[in-house]
């Protein structure tokens, strides 16, 4: 089942990219839809019945070369299962959202066929994606990253003849390369201590890995933190977290159901899957995983500061999964990786149908992506409305504070992760960043709603009189994604964020009674957790997950203060009321505070002025040095040099031996006897004789 | 004890006999009109004497006390030679025919060459050194100016002779050198001598000359000077046959000398080898660029092949040896095919040798025009042909023996060269539209042009087991 899963989209692909001519357009991309779904319909059926135990399905004997042996197999387990229907659902409703969506587009000409190109790009990536999440062994997985770097790049630029579509292109695969860079080390670096690239080996040896040293940039570092640390650098890139986050705002240029699928609910979670999937290493990783952290946290905050002000609703929604990232990786880094996994896994509903509204509202505003030109689509635009609105209460976390999990599927995963990381951090920076951006995410939200919905229609009035409800077909996905929106969080609550037991045995584990110093030491640190009962009893990759013994957070995140339980809820509800004051009761306000912080605005607007800064620090001196090794390098010395010499001093040498074959028998006599005299010498000079 | 010293002379005693047996049969007579016959029984004669040779010996036997050696290496050396030899008379029939060249005198003086041959790769002293090479040289002389009536060909006749003459002088000054430091003209001896540790500059000396000597037979520049007159004055099937059999075999010599005689003093040849082979591969690529003729342009090519083929003898080893062996072997088997090309460019009957003339060939002669496409490929070392093969076998060779800078010339040396041979092949697919050849033609030069290319390409396989042979050849030589 899990290799129809794996290979469907990909036949689909195949058969809608090269067999189109023959079969039309029409039923390549309904073949493409079609195996989507039943990629699908079978995803929910692994997922549903998965009983938490790690399968491995062998395809083939791939690699095998001195002591480096791999297969081509899938590796079936609770964090696979996870990936599967995230992606799979995704998708599959973004393949049919797409037929509407696509239905026309000004950017290719008339009786140009780009359909049957866009649904095969579609397909293809899904197929790399779960090449990734069903990988067994690191260069599979290396495998489907690269593939999913691939789909995502010719998605970007699929409006080939917008310049800036292109250069968003390069600019989201080069600024990956810099991440691949690092997962690339760290794979060497694995190998290299571990003779191994195989999960079960590699998870096995984790302890080993933690008391090895290795030396790397002429330093001995401990190698459990330097491949965590690399692998992250890895998931930094594909993630965009911050330094490495510039290229997703940009992606934005291509097609908005590929922002919805790539770019907000499966390929950019990759690292988060990534972290989590390497669990047993970064149990082993303290530094490492205070790193994440850090960047986790900074990301979260500095995303949700850009989002606030910007006025493209694509790029605001962009900032958005930047920032949700963000809390993603603190959950990763503070050990409670099902945490993760849960804000990653609620996460892909509410985002992609925020995405997919927003592509909505911009295909019933023909193609008018600026947030300050809409206005009042409240009544042309009902479901579309509804939807969105959905979306905005999962995403601001909206809910009956306390319980838990009684509310919109962003409220239990997100308090999951705040309460996580007031544990994991000691009530340090993350919690408090996290705190902030919960209410930046609820201000922006709440204004790209205000602005596209509420208030009097602006800008164009013509494309305001034609403004549009989207076709069922496109309609139909957001229906699907907001029911995941309002009741993922709730249903799943106890598996990803429950007891510990209940969340080992999910993720496929065994649990026992943790020793007795551990739980004094628990109770000492936190009196209200001090009923300790179970922690996980398996060692590194016996489960999907890996939670060490000594990291109590998850347990401990349940008895947190009540006040920081309350406080992701108080943030909402102040970014709800900021931004009503702003945009319902006094418009002119925002206009005004932006005049007179113009600093600070333009900070943000400009997006911390990172790319200026990349800019001048890596791309000009980069494109310099490419021109003058271009233009001095390749132009100058080596054509110049080729060319003088096979059209100078060869013809030259060519004529001059011609000219010697004279003809005269007392020249060719000549010649031997130089030459003979050239060898005697020679061999008086240097021969061994005596 | 004479009796064995004749049993493993049998081939060589063999042929010459049959030489002059054809001979005053021929003589007395039908003369000319036994002609044809004469070729054909010549050859068969050499294909059998090669399956004798080559299937039936066995280890290494002396005669005449060291002065006469048949080991693997002379027999590898002497199959090489009888097949081209045989290869070369059988596709000459026709054409010299045709041109009332067809004299009978042309197969035995053949075949009085390759019995001076067989005698020089089988060298185990001086003497008979000198005895196999004048014997074959004298019979060459005479081949090359076979067509009396032409300036041209007697003139090409007179060139060889007299610069022949000369690297003869040089040859015999370098051995009487060599034997009156060494004492001996046995090879053996002289190893001896030379490889004690103290060898004496006058040997050294004596080495040179004879390198000399057989440089020239080679045609490594700058003894190289006669190739290309004599390549162009010369009947085509006479140059043919220059191209290939005398070449095997002065190589086979070449090493012989240098490894039996001298292999004592691998340092102080290495050096001079490498030197010609250098020089052999530059001059060869970057003179035959602004050659128009045909024939003229192939014996650059052969010079520049031969300091290939040098390059591998540089490298002093045994795995040179055997790198050369292999190197020589594809080079008399792309020369076979490129030969009989060009001894089908006719048009209106009358011969063409200017590379212009194949101006579009590939629309007139398409199969033909792949064919020399797969051997002018072949010859410029293009991967994945067994030409290719060749050049990686002596470049290996030569970065064994740590010769590194040798190969990085020689990959120079091949990338200049093919600008020639590519250029062949860019007259007969983009050339632009002139006077066609002639169609239709000899079938027998069809089908060795055709078996050769089948060879280059077929042969990546596993060179047709030429390896294995050049290996243990090798392997007798140098230990």
């Amino acid at each position: 089942m899990a290799t129809i899963i794996l290979f469907a989209p990909l036949i689909g692909a195949l058969i809608c990219g090269f067999g189109w001519r023959w079969i039309g357009e029409a039923a390549a991309t309904a073949t493409a839809t079609g195996l989507l779904f039943l990629a699908c319909f079978l995803s929910w059926i692994v997922f549903l019945f998965h009983d938490g135990v790690t399968e491995q399905i062998v395809l083939m004997r791939w690699i095998e070369s001195g002591s480096l042996a791999t297969d081509w197999a899938i590796r079936l387990d609770r964090l696979t299962a996870i990936m599967l229907i995230v992606i799979t659902t995704v998708s599959a409703l973004v393949h049919l959202y797409s037929v509407g969506y696509m239905a026309h587009d000004d950017n290719f000409r008339e009786g140009e066929s780009y359909k049957p190109r866009f649904f095969a790009y579609l397909s293809f990536f899904t197929f790399a994606m779960l090449m990734l999440v069903t990988a067994d062994n690191l260069l599979q997985l290396f495998f489907g990253w690269e593939g999913v770097g691939v789909a995502s790049y010719l998605l970007i630029g699929f409006y080939f003849r917008k310049p800036s579509a292109n250069a968003a292109a390069i600019k989201a695969f080069v600024v990956n390369r810099v991440g691949d860079f690092g997962f690339l080390l760290a794979i060497f670096a694995i190998f290299y201590v571990t003779d191994s690239i195989q999960f079960s080996v590699i998870f096995a040896e984790a302890p080993r890995i933690a008391e090895t040293e290795i030396e790397f940039l002429w330093t001995t570092w401990n190698a459990a933190e330097v491949i965590a640390f690399l692998l992250f650098v890895g998931a930094m890139g594909k993630s965009a977290q911050l330094f490495l986050h510039t290229w997703l705002p940009d992606a934005m240029e291509g097609p908005t159901p590929v922002s919805a699928l790539i770019h907000a609910a499966t390929m950019v979670t990759a690292g988060v899957f990534l972290v989590c999937r390497m669990s047993p290493i970064m149990e082993f990783a303290p530094d490492a995983t205070t790193f994440i952290v850090v960047i986790g946290a900074t990301t979260a905050f500095f995303a949700a500061t850009v989002g606030l002000v910007q006025n493209d609703i694509k790029r605001v929604i962009a900032y958005s999964t930047c920032s949700q990232l963000g809390y993603m990786f603190v959950a990763a880094g503070v050990g409670v990786y099902s945490v993760a996994m849960f804000h990653l896994f609620t996460h892909a509903f509410f985002k992609a149908m925020l995405f997919l509204g927003a592509g909505s509202v911009i295909h019933g505003m023909h193609h008018e992506q600026d947030m300050r030109n809409y206005g009042g689509l409240r009544r042309k635009m009902p479901y579309t409305f509804y939807a969105m609105l959905i979306g905005t209460l999962a995403i601001t976390g909206v809910g009956i504070p306390l319980t838990g999990w009684v509310g919109f599927a962003g409220f239990a995963s997100k308090d999951a992760v705040i309460e996580s990381a007031y544990v994991g951090t000691a009530g340090g920076y993350a919690f408090w960043m996290l705190v902030i951006a919960a209410l930046f995410t609820s201000f922006y939200s709440w204004r790209l709603m205000f602005l596209t919905f509420w208030g009097e229609p602006r800008g164009d009035r013509h494309t305001h009189e034609h403004a549009h409800e989207s076709p069922r077909v496109m309609l139909i996905p957001l229906g699907v994604l907001a029911l995941g929106a309002i009741f993922a969080g709730a249903i799943w609550y106890s598996a990803f964020f429950g007891k510990t037991n209940e969340v080992v045995k999910y993720f496929g584990g065994h649990y026992e009674a943790p020793s007795d110093e551990l739980k004094a030491a628990v109770a000492d640190r936190s009196p209200k957790a001090s009923e300790l009962k179970y922690v996980m009893e398996d060692p590194p990759g016996g489960a999907a997950i890996y939670i060490a013994p000594e990291n109590t957070v998850l347990h401990e995140a349940h008895y947190v203060p009540t006040w920081v339980k309350l406080s992701p809820f108080v943030a909402m509800l102040i970014g709800l009321g900021v931004a009503y004051w702003f945009y319902m009761v006094n418009p002119a306000l925002p206009r005004k505070i932006a005049e007179n912080q113009r600093p600070l605005y333009e900070f943000l607007l400009n997006k911390w002025y990172f790319d200026e800064i990349y800019d001048a620090i890596f791309v000009r001196p980069a494109k310099a040095l490419g021109r003058f090794l271009w233009k001095r390098g390749d132009g100058n010395v080596i054509d110049g040099g080729l060319n003088g010499l096979a059209m100078g001093i060869i013809p030259w040498v060519t004529r001059m031996a011609g000219r010697a074959q004279s003809g005269y028998v007392f020249h060719y006599a000549f010649a031997m006897v130089l030459g003979l005299a050239v060898l005697i010498t020679l061999m008086t000079l240097t021969g061994g004789g005596e | 004890m004479i009796q064995n010293d004749i049993a493993i002379l049998a081939p060589e005693i063999a042929l010459s006999v049959y030489a002059m047996v054809a001979l005053l049969a021929a003589v007395y007579t039908t003369k000319d009109r036994m002609a044809p016959l004469l070729v054909w029984t010549t050859s068969a004669l050499f294909v059998v004497l090669a399956a004798w040779i080559g299937l039936t010996g066995r280890g290494t036997q002396v005669a005449f006390e060291g002065m006469f050696v048949s080991d693997a290496f002379a027999r590898f050396a002497k199959v090489t030679v009888l097949l081209s030899a045989a290869a070369v008379l059988v596709m000459s029939e026709k054409y010299m025919e045709k041109r009332g060249l067809l004299r009978f005198e042309y197969p035995l003086l053949i075949a009085l060459a390759v019995v001076g041959m067989m005698v020089m790769v089988s060298a185990g002293d001086l003497m008979v050194l000198y005895m196999g090479l004048e014997l074959q040289s004298l019979s060459l002389y005479v081949v090359a100016a076979l067509r009396r009536d032409s300036i041209k060909s007697t003139e090409a006749g007179l060139k060889y002779f007299v610069l022949g003459a000369l690297s003869s002088g040089l040859l015999l000054y370098g051995c009487s050198l060599v034997y009156g430091f060494a004492g001996t003209t046995l090879f053996g001896g002289i190893i001896a001598a030379a490889g004690d540790g103290h060898t004496p500059l006058g040997l050294l000396f004596g080495l040179v000359f004879v390198t000399a000597g057989l440089a020239f037979k080679v045609s490594a520049a700058p003894f190289h000077m006669w190739t290309p007159d004599v390549y162009e004055g010369s009947p085509t099937p006479v140059t043919a046959f220059f191209a290939t059999a005398p070449k095997v075999a002065a190589m086979a010599l070449f090493a012989r000398v240098v490894h039996d005689a001298f292999g004592g003093v691998v340092g102080d040849w290495q050096q001079i080898v490498a030197l010609l082979a250098v020089a052999s591969m530059f001059l060869g690529a970057v003179a035959a660029i602004g050659q128009r003729d045909i024939k003229r342009l192939m014996a650059y090519s052969s010079i520049n092949h031969m300091g290939f083929a040098l390059m591998g003898l540089a490298a002093g080893t045994a795995f040179g040896v055997q790198a050369m062996l292999v190197y020589m072997a594809i080079y008399v088997t792309m020369n076979i095919g490129t030969f009989a090309f060009i001894l089908s460019m006719e048009r209106d009957g009358v011969p063409v040798v200017r590379i212009d003339a194949l101006n579009m060939y590939s629309k007139t002669h398409p199969a033909r025009a792949l064919a020399v496409l797969v051997l002018m490929f072949s010859m410029a070392g293009v991967p994945p042909l067994v030409g290719f093969f060749g050049k990686f076998y002596v470049f290996n060779a030569a970065i064994d023996a740590g010769m590194l800078w040798l190969a990085a010339c020689g990959a120079v040396a091949s990338a200049i060269a093919a600008f020639y041979y590519l250029r062949i092949v860019y007259y007969m697919y983009f050339g632009e539209e002139g006077e066609a050849l002639d169609t239709g033609g000899n079938p027998i030069l069809w089908g060795f042009l055709m078996v050769s290319a089948a060879a280059m390409v077929l042969g990546v396989i596993n060179l047709f087991g030429v390896e294995g042979a050049a290996a243990a050849a090798a392997a007798t030589l140098v230990n």
